[in-house]
This record gives C-alpha cells, sequence and structure tokens, in this order.
C-alpha cells in the first residue's frame, strides 16, 4: 500500500488536487484517506456521505450556517497586520485572527458546521472528542445552541492540563468523560469516541474535530474550514493588493491548516509552510511531527503518516501544546508534502513557548501554545526571506493554556 | 474432532472444523485468545490446550489502538506488548510449535501490524505459521481486495464480520465474498459486553444464515451456555473472545469453561 512517487506521479497528484478531484470516489487523497472501520460503521458512514453532498452544497443549509457564522461565532474574523513584529523580522506580517473566533480557536467553524449537518441527519445525541479542549468546548457550545445532548471524550491527562477548558465544557451543558484508558490524551480519545459511536452508529452523530478519520470526515472537515483561508485571501488582496508570500500554520490533526492553506493551493506564487510539534527533539516518542518523521499506515480509520515503531504500534507522542499531541495527521497533509506543494517541518517546544511570549509582548495577543509553533516557523522564514509578506494562521488564544505557561514561561515569575 | 486435511485449503478446514462440530450434535466453538497474555509462556501452554478442546482457535495480534474492542481485550493487548509480543514473534512461535493444534488456526489483527509485516511477507508466513484465516476489524470489504488476493493466492481465507445494522444488499454482497465463516456480530458496540438474544438477534442471524453458504458463527457478549443454547438453533458457531481472556486473566483452567459452554 506504500508507495514511493515517481518522477511525474507528483505533479500529476498535484494537478488533480489544484483542480479539486480529491477526495476521489473512494475516499483518497491519491494513495491516503479511504475508509478504514469496522463494518459496524459503515452504513453510518455512508449516511454521513450523502448526506454530505446533500448538505453542503444546498443553499438553504449554506445560508443557516453563514448566518451562524456571522452572527454567533463572529465571522469574519479580523486580519491583522503585526506592525511590531513585522519591524523585528523585517517582513511584512499579517496574523488570520481564529482567536477572535467564538469559543477562542477555529474549532467552532468545524463544530457548528457538523452540529447542523447532525440535525439534518436526524441525530438524537452528539459525541466527540477532545485534545486540548478546543474542539470539546466548541462542540459543547454548538450543541447547547442548536439543543442537541453532547459527550465529550477527553484523556484523563489532557483534562489535567487544560483543566480550564474542562469546566467550560461543564458550563455549555456536554458531559465529559475522561479516558484512562490508551495514552490517555488525543488519541485515546478518539478510540473511546468511535467505541461509543459503534454501540449506537444509527441515533448518534460522531462531530470529529479534525481533517483526519475515515472519509468523509477529511472533506468535510476542510470544506467547513476552509472558510479561514477564503476570508484571509481576500481580506490580503484587500489590504495589500497583492497575494502574501508565504502562509504558516500549525499541524496537529491539520484542520486549521487545511482550512487555510486549502483556498491558496492553486496560488503558485504563494508557498505554504505547516509546522508540526518538534517537542523534546526528533527522538521517537519526544515529538508529534508526523509528516517530518513518519512514515504511512493505518490509525483511526485513515491511511496517512504516522509516528509508528517497526511493528506498526502507535508511537506515544509529547508536545508541549495538546492540540498538536497526536500520532497521525489528515490525509490531504500526507498529499500535500508528498507532491511538494507544501512544506512541513518542526518546532521544538521552547521555540513555541519563545515565539509565543514574544506576539503577547509585541502584539498583545495571547496565542494558544499550539499557534507558537506557526509563529516560530515564520519567524525562521523571515529571517531567510526579508521583505516578504506573510500570513500566520492565528488559530486560537492561549487563555486555555494558562496552567502550562505557569509551569512554563511564567515559573518563577509570580 | 477432524484433523487437518491437508488436500484443503486453509480457509477451507475452517468450515470443516465447524461442520464437523455440528455433526457431532454441537455448536461449534470459536476461542479467543490474545496472543502473549497472560506471559509469553503462558500463553503458549494455554494456546494447545485450547485448540485442543474448541473447534476453531483466533488468536489476538495485540495492536496499541484497538477500536473495536472492549475493556478486557484492551487490558490483555497491553499487557501483551508491554510483554514484548509482535506478530513476527507470534508467526515464529506458531511455526516452531511441537505438534500441529488440532483446531484450525486464525489471526485477529487491526490493519496497521499487518502493513508493517508487509502484504508482500505476510500470506507466506502466515501460511508457514499454519494460519488458515484472517479477521481484520478495521478493513471493510470495500478497502480489502489487495490483502484478500494477496492471502488467497496461499489458501489463507479473510473473515467477514456482519452486523445487525448492515443494509441487506450489502450482507448479501458480504456474504457471498467471505472465506472460512461469517462473523456475525451479535450487537452494535465493543466486544466483551454480556448481551441477551432477544428475537430481532434471532431474526438477523437467520437472515445471515439464508444468505451464506459458509457456516455462521455470532460473537460479541458470549459468555454463557445459555446463550450458547438459545443460539444453537440459527447459527453454527459462537465466537468466545472477552470471556475466555478473563478466564485466563484471572488465572483459571480455560478447558472446563469451553467444555462448560456447551452445555
Amino acid at each position: 500500500m506504500q508507495r514511493l512517487f515517481e518522477v511525474g506521479e507528483a505533479s500529476a497528484l498535484l494537478k488533480r488536487e489544484i483542480a479539486g478531484e480529491f477526495p476521489d470516489q473512494r475516499g483518497r487523497f491519491g494513495p491516503y484517506g479511504g475508509r478504514y472501520v469496522p463494518e459496524t460503521l459503515m452504513p453510518a458512514l455512508d449516511r454521513l456521505e450523502a448526506g454530505v453532498h446533500r448538505w453542503l452544497g444546498d443553499p438553504e443549509f449554506a445560508a443557516e450556517l453563514d448566518a451562524q457564522l456571522a452572527d454567533w461565532v463572529g465571522r469574519p474574523t479580523a486580519l491583522s497586520f503585526a506592525p511590531a513584529l513585522s519591524a523585528k523580522w523585517g517582513a511584512k506580517v499579517y496574523l488570520k485572527r481564529e482567536d477572535l473566533a467564538h469559543t477562542g480557536a477555529h474549532k467552532i467553524n468545524n463544530a457548528i458546521g457538523q452540529a447542523l449537518l447532525a440535525k439534518r441527519l436526524g441525530a438524537k445525541r452528539i459525541v466527540a472528542e477532545t485534545g486540548a479542549g478546543q474542539h470539546g468546548v466548541a462542540s459543547a457550545a454548538a450543541c447547547a445552541r442548536l439543543g442537541l445532548p453532547c459527550t465529550v471524550y477527553m484523556g484523563a491527562i489532557d483534562c489535567e492540563r487544560q483543566a480550564p477548558n474542562v469546566g467550560r465544557m461543564k458550563l455549555l451543558g456536554a458531559t465529559v468523560v475522561p479516558v484512562t484508558g490508551g495514552d490517555q490524551t488525543l488519541r485515546a480519545a478518539i478510540d473511546e469516541a468511535l467505541r461509543d459511536w459503534v454501540s449506537d452508529p444509527n441515533g448518534t452523530y460522531y462531530l470529529l474535530g479534525s481533517a483526519v478519520g475515515p472519509h468523509p470526515y477529511p472533506l468535510l472537515v476542510r470544506q467547513l474550514q476552509s472558510v479561514i483561508g477564503r476570508e484571509a485571501r481576500a481580506q490580503m488582496i484587500r489590504q495589500t493588493g497583492a497575494l502574501p508570500d508565504a502562509v504558516f500554520a500549525c499541524v496537529g490533526g491539520g484542520s486549521n491548516s487545511i482550512g487555510m492553506f486549502h483556498p491558496f493551493i492553486g496560488d503558485p506564487g504563494v508557498q505554504l509552510i505547516g509546522l508540526e510539534a518538534g517537542g523534546r527533539g526528533p527522538a521517537l516518542g519526544d515529538n508529534s511531527a508526523t509528516l517530518t518523521m513518519g512514515r504511512p499506515g493505518v490509525l483511526q480509520g485513515c491511511y496517512s503518516m504516522l509516528l509508528q515503531d517497526a511493528d506498526g504500534q502507535i508511537q506515544e507522542t509529547h508536545s508541549v501544546s495538546a492540540g498538536l499531541d497526536y500520532p497521525g495527521v489528515g490525509p490531504e497533509h500526507s498529499l500535500l508534502m508528498s507532491t511538494g506543494r507544501v512544506q512541513y517541518d518542526y518546532i521544538t517546544d521552547d521555540e513555541a513557548l519563545e515565539s509565543l511570549a514574544e506576539c503577547c509582548s509585541t502584539e498583545g495577543i495571547i496565542p494558544a501554545i499550539e499557534t507558537g509553533h506557526a509563529f516560530a516557523g515564520a519567524r525562521k522564514w523571515a529571517e531567510k526571506n526579508p521583505g516578504t509578506t506573510l500570513v500566520i494562521c492565528l488559530s486560537g488564544r492561549g487563555d486555555k493554556d494558562m496552567p502550562t505557561l505557569q509551569r512554563t514561561l511564567l515559573k518563577g515569575k509570580l | 474432532m477432524t484433523t487437518v486435511n491437508t488436500t484443503r485449503l486453509g480457509h477451507e478446514t475452517i468450515g470443516d472444523a465447524i461442520l464437523a462440530a455440528n455433526a457431532r450434535g454441537e455448536t461449534a466453538i470459536v476461542g479467543f485468545m490474545t496472543a502473549g497474555f497472560p506471559t509469553k509462556e503462558k500463553f503458549l501452554e494455554e494456546l494447545v490446550r485450547i485448540a485442543n478442546t474448541a473447534d476453531v482457535l483466533e488468536i489476538g495480534v495485540p495492536f496499541t489502538d484497538p477500536m473495536a474492542d472492549g475493556m478486557t481485550i484492551q487490558r490483555a493487548s497491553h499487557q501483551a506488548l508491554v510483554g514484548g509480543v509482535s506478530l513476527a514473534w507470534i508467526l515464529e512461535s506458531l511455526r516452531g510449535l511441537a505438534a500441529r493444534p488440532k483446531a484450525p488456526l486464525l489471526l485477529m489483527s487491526y490493519l496497521n501490524p499487518l502493513l508493517a509485516f508487509g502484504i508482500d511477507r505476510l500470506p507466506a508466513a502466515a501460511r508457514d505459521a499454519g494460519v488458515a484465516g484472517f479477521i481484520v476489524p478495521d478493513l471493510p470489504y470495500e478497502e480489502s481486495h489487495e490483502m484478500r488476493a494477496a492471502l488467497e493466492a496461499v489458501g489463507i481465507g479473510l473473515v467477514q464480520m456482519v452486523t445487525p445494522v448492515t443494509p441487506h444488499e450489502r450482507l448479501a454482497m458480504l456474504c457471498r465474498e467471505a472465506r472460512g465463516f461469517i462473523y456475525a456480530v451479535t450487537m452494535t458496540g465493543t466486544t466483551g459486553k454480556q448481551v441477551a438474544v432477544p428475537t430481532e438477534v434471532t431474526e438477523y442471524l437467520q437472515r445471515v444464515r439464508q444468505l451464506s453458504s459458509i457456516p455462521v458463527c455470532a460473537g460479541f457478549g458470549i459468555r454463557s451456555a445459555e446463550q450458547v443454547r438459545l443460539l444453537a438453533p440459527v447459527v453454527q458457531g459462537v465466537v468466545v473472545g472477552s470471556a475466555l481472556v478473563e478466564v485466563l486473566e484471572r488465572g483459571e483452567d480455560p478447558v472446563p469453561f469451553i467444555l462448560g459452554l456447551r452445555g
């Protein structure tokens, strides 16, 4: 199943990607993607796929989603010029402000869209997984807004390091189930959410939070998150009269990044750069840099790059940011890397924290630690490419990270 | 109990063993063990005894993310992985068994360990280890062609799962393509929960049986002789997984437990 691209194959695949041919009929992005789930879920995924095709292009559905995005989420989010960072880095830096979206991150774009779809499909209840807690909060909020009961699975380690978000989910009426099995982080939470869904595939809707999982989730999440890139592209043209030279986003499962990148894929002059979590360093188990260090395999429903050992067992991962602490990545990112359209690099815990601090003190914005990775990548790139124009997807705000920041950046300072 | 007939293809021996049990007036028992659980040594010891008691033996390849399994098999898989169990060790150990087990052997594995081992190497290595069939819970029919063809080339079959929510046309298609036996999941959910046998379940199993030309075995949540007795009129066999793993977990003798299921 693992295929190395031959000369010519990569450019042919990229042409098809730009033409919007992926995912194909089989839910594939080139060799990646597909649908690797227990038989019990196959009819539910068929129904979901039919629902995605039926409703996402439906004018009435689109109008309802647009109204929720405008009046409740607060879209469009701002594109902010960052004068101090621009001066420091010697580049023109723009920030796409997903931190200003309701509940504090891009996750709400997907959550409200899928919750609306779940209602159309007749779901009785929603289950969701969460890593950093942002998707859990967004799902809880969207479900409260639409009157759907919501259960969120969250790794026990994440419950502790993202404690403020557990309280928010509970206030929003969700049931939060700490997952003590597996790695006790996002991966275990997804496994547990899948087990819940397998138990009631007809009445339950699984609101998956990233561009991962079995077809059609990578498509569905990309479509709902592409609002980020569409807005940013139009805002750049309006504010500067041109497209940027490079666009940066952090990559865990890869939802903010695919949402940011996808509308720019057909713009050959725009470099796209994804930043993964380099954690403590390049050793296996010390990071979550799936694309830069993994190899292809199947986890949680799709064939994509994966951090695994020689026996195909999934690796424990590490990142200071819970939202990036995941051994898999969305299949479209694997394609975009293989074709060379997007460059992926990794940023260590320390570099991400340092860049987070820099943004706080210069721009008056506290980004999420996840987003700190994108800032660090952009700064490195600006050093090598002075005078260029950059856009950073500021995927979320850092309020949820205060417990971690108190143990790291603020240690000994309070 | 029949001995393995070498003129039959590997996957055909599975159905033969199930039908042989039926010919004796018994519902076939497909026993499940997690490989290397509770320890590598104990597993190999119990494997021979269970394979001489059950009609078919399903051996679980431990995986870090067993999404179709309940707590019991998750726990056993984790312990086996900590103990250093890998697919390579399992195949080597099976090949090295002093005497061939009476029951045909199946491997239950999630897809990724099989991909890591290599679809090119797997069929011959599995055949040499005496494996007659594979159950891959996260490999639905649509994604299975490459694996299916590679295994069938050496006579190994891919056992297909069907569930109570499988639509009729899909059920018919899956029954046509299955090898060994049809693994009819008795309920939606993960392995290991106790289930009653309500009329919907027996009706569904009858539907499966009508569509299938190979034996049908019910699995997920089978724990008692009472359940086996209720299922006996509608299936040719039952898969006993979590309950058997729990017997091993408690350090009890699996042989009387299996004999007890026969009532």
